[in-house]
């Protein structure tokens, strides 16, 4: 149906673009330019684009240094090494003493596919969430990852974005606004809705008729700004929804899902499920391979939402 | 230099070091004792740093990596009258601006947050690398603990000085042989020293660490140094100042007792 395209690809290209317009834009790498994209702007812009090699926790520190000089650092890596690998780094070097360098990982989740669990992170979005004053983003088509980018290189303050290896369902037009700590509005759903992120909101889009068909009216929400979190948005939709599915690539705990959870359940009574990857390491395999396994399907979120919906 | 003038300062500020520590019950009065007098040289005599250009980018920096030495870095900005030497009473309590391990956002003259050791010379690169890149004349000192690096991070910034060519980053070791657990020489041996830092690509200088026309020697044969950074191994004492406290690691991280502060007081008086 619709064409797929790559957030990675997007993300670089968006970086020339902000590096043509802005001298104060420097991009780190950690020998990954090739993956995260960051080569593109390499190729461009070689004196402002900064290869420190395998070592992550020095490209952290140098662009804090980038950052105190005035210039505006971009990090990236896979999300495994620019998060988890980092995470002292990033909370001590970086957001204690509030440094506006921006973190950008690729390879995010188990669509990773066939390197396995060592370099499928699903927990980054916990481990950014809970770090103080940090801003999570997790886009879900190119156009967003574009949108997104931009607004990064406004905001004056540190933030994470996770982007996917693989290429996702495009979802929006170029004309569409995406602001930090918003989201975007599908549907709300008489019954249930469900709040996604990343590559869960084109699956979940699709299930939104198959609901239908069931007799159960299902809205969606495409939760882009993990935090700050749309809270107007998630008690909106709990004025019309009896029940709430989150989905999202990425493991049950702490991600979008207990970030939405703690907003809705101090607001009222409300049925929530969470679907997700359980308490589990991912493995090798295809990307398609794995979210069958780990239950990220159409199916899946079926099985899921018609559950809650009885319990209703 | 006036080496009068900075011996006078340095011991001021160990007394003032000693004053805030027993105030807290807590802190680190070793570490800050062994880096006072190369701190007190570049404060008050090298740096181009002042209460008048201190926000500047053309400032030079100073980065004290072992964070926990917190205390020197406090006595030299409230003599540098970046804040007021009354708040140092506040040191580690409640509502200060003074926190146990420097914080930028709450104190004014310091550089960045350190505390998590090994981290500070990643941001003295970066520094030192956009300087460049802004063409600013400013130098970057990084001060790194012979403890602190046994972190894997010091390394690969090593390795980022020396790729950049930064010369116009000088790093200290405060070489005094102690860290909490004991000798570095039982945990993680860095000797040869200065063969291992030149192997990394430092111009390397050694000297007496509390010998100011040393110290001095040192930092201006730096500044003729080019295409590389340079290495100052400074061999210190931990608790240097006060007799009973130099070379003991119990004084690392705990407090004086108030006849050990006593006795301590009028040893730094008596100078
Ligand atoms: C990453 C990290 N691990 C452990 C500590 C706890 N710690 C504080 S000081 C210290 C010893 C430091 O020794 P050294 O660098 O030699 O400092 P100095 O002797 O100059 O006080 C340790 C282990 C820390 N602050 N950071
Ligand atoms: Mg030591």
């Amino acid at each position: 149906m619709s064409e797929k395209k790559s957030l990675r690809e997007a993300y670089g290209k968006t970086l020339v673009e902000l590096g043509k317009e802005h001298e104060d834009i420097v991009v780190l790498d950690a020998d990954l330019a090739k993956s995260t994209k960051t080569e593109l702007f390499k190729k461009e812009f070689p004196e402002r684009f900064f290869d420190m090699g395998i070592s992550e926790a020095d490209m952290i520190g140098t662009a804090t240094g980038f950052a105190s000089v005035g210039f505006k650092p971009f990090c990236s890596s896979f999300a495994m090494f620019l998060t988890g690998r980092v995470y002292d780094q990033i909370r001590n070097s970086i957001a204690y003493p509030h440094w506006n360098v921006k973190l950008v990982s690729t390879h995010a989740g188990i669509s990773v596919g066939e390197d396995g669990a060592s370099h499928q992170c699903i927990e980054d979005l916990a481990l950014m969430r809970a770090v103080p004053g940090m801003t999570v983003l997790c886009p879900s088509d190119a156009v967003m990852a574009v949108s997104l980018t931009k607004k990064l290189y406004e905001y004056e303050s540190y933030a994470y974005m996770r982007l996917p290896r693989n290429e996702l369902d495009s979802l929006y037009q170029e004309s569409d606004d995406f602001k930090i700590g918003k989201s975007v509005v599908h549907s709300i759903g008489k019954d249930i809705t469900i709040i996604a992120c990343g590559a869960m909101v084109s699956i979940a889009k699709k299930t939104l008729m198959r609901f239908k068909s069931m007799g159960i009216d299902a809205g969606l929400v495409d939760m882009y700004s993990i935090k700050p979190l749309d809270k107007e948005i998630v008690r909106e939709v709990l004025k019309t929804s009896k029940g709430i599915l989150t989905a999202e690539e990425h493991s049950v705990i702490g991600g979008l899902g207990c970030a939405v959870a703690q907003i809705a359940s101090a607001e009222k009574r409300v049925m929530m499920d969470f679907l997700g990857i359980e308490d589990s390491f991912g493995e090798s395999g295809t990307p398609e391979n794995l979210f069958e396994k780990y239950n990220l399907t159409e199916e899946a979120i079926l099985k899921k939402g018609k559950i809650l919906y009885d319990k209703l | 230099m006036e080496k009068k003038f900075l011996a006078q300062k340095s011991n001021e500020c160990r007394i003032d070091i000693l004053q805030m520590v027993f105030n807290a019950s807590s802190g680190h009065i070793g570490g800050a004792f062994s880096a006072i007098d190369i701190m007190t040289y570049l404060y008050f005599h090298k740096m181009n740093f002042s209460k008048e250009n201190y926000l500047d980018n053309s400032r030079d920096r100073f980065i004290l990596s072992k964070g926990h030495a917190s205390a020197a870095l406090y006595a030299c900005l409230a003599h540098k009258n970046i804040f007021s030497r009354n708040e140092l009473s506040s040191f580690r309590k409640i509502d200060s601006m003074l926190q146990g391990h420097p914080s930028r956002k709450t104190t004014p003259g310091v550089e960045t947050s350190t505390g998590s050791l090994g981290q500070g010379l990643s941001f003295a690169n970066g520094c030192a690398m956009a300087l460049k890149m802004k063409k600013i004349n400013a130098k970057v000192y990084c001060m790194v603990g012979d403890g602190e690096i046994n972190e894997g991070q010091f390394w690969e910034a090593c390795m980022t000085s020396s790729r950049y060519s930064l010369d116009n980053l000088r790093v200290i070791l405060d070489y005094n042989h102690l860290q909490i657990d004991g000798f570095i020489e039982d945990i993680k041996n860095p000797s040869p020293s200065k063969m291992r830092f030149e192997s990394f690509g430092f111009h390397v200088i050694e000297i007496n660490g509390h010998d100011f026309d040393e110290i001095d020697r040192a930092f201006e044969e730096a500044d003729g140094v080019q295409k590389k950074p340079v290495f100052i191994i400074a061999h210190t004492i931990k608790g240097k100042g006060v007799s009973f406290m130099e070379n003991n690691v119990n004084f690392h991280g705990s407090p004086p007792k108030k006849e050990e502060y006593e006795k301590a007081m009028k040893e730094l008086s008596d100078v």
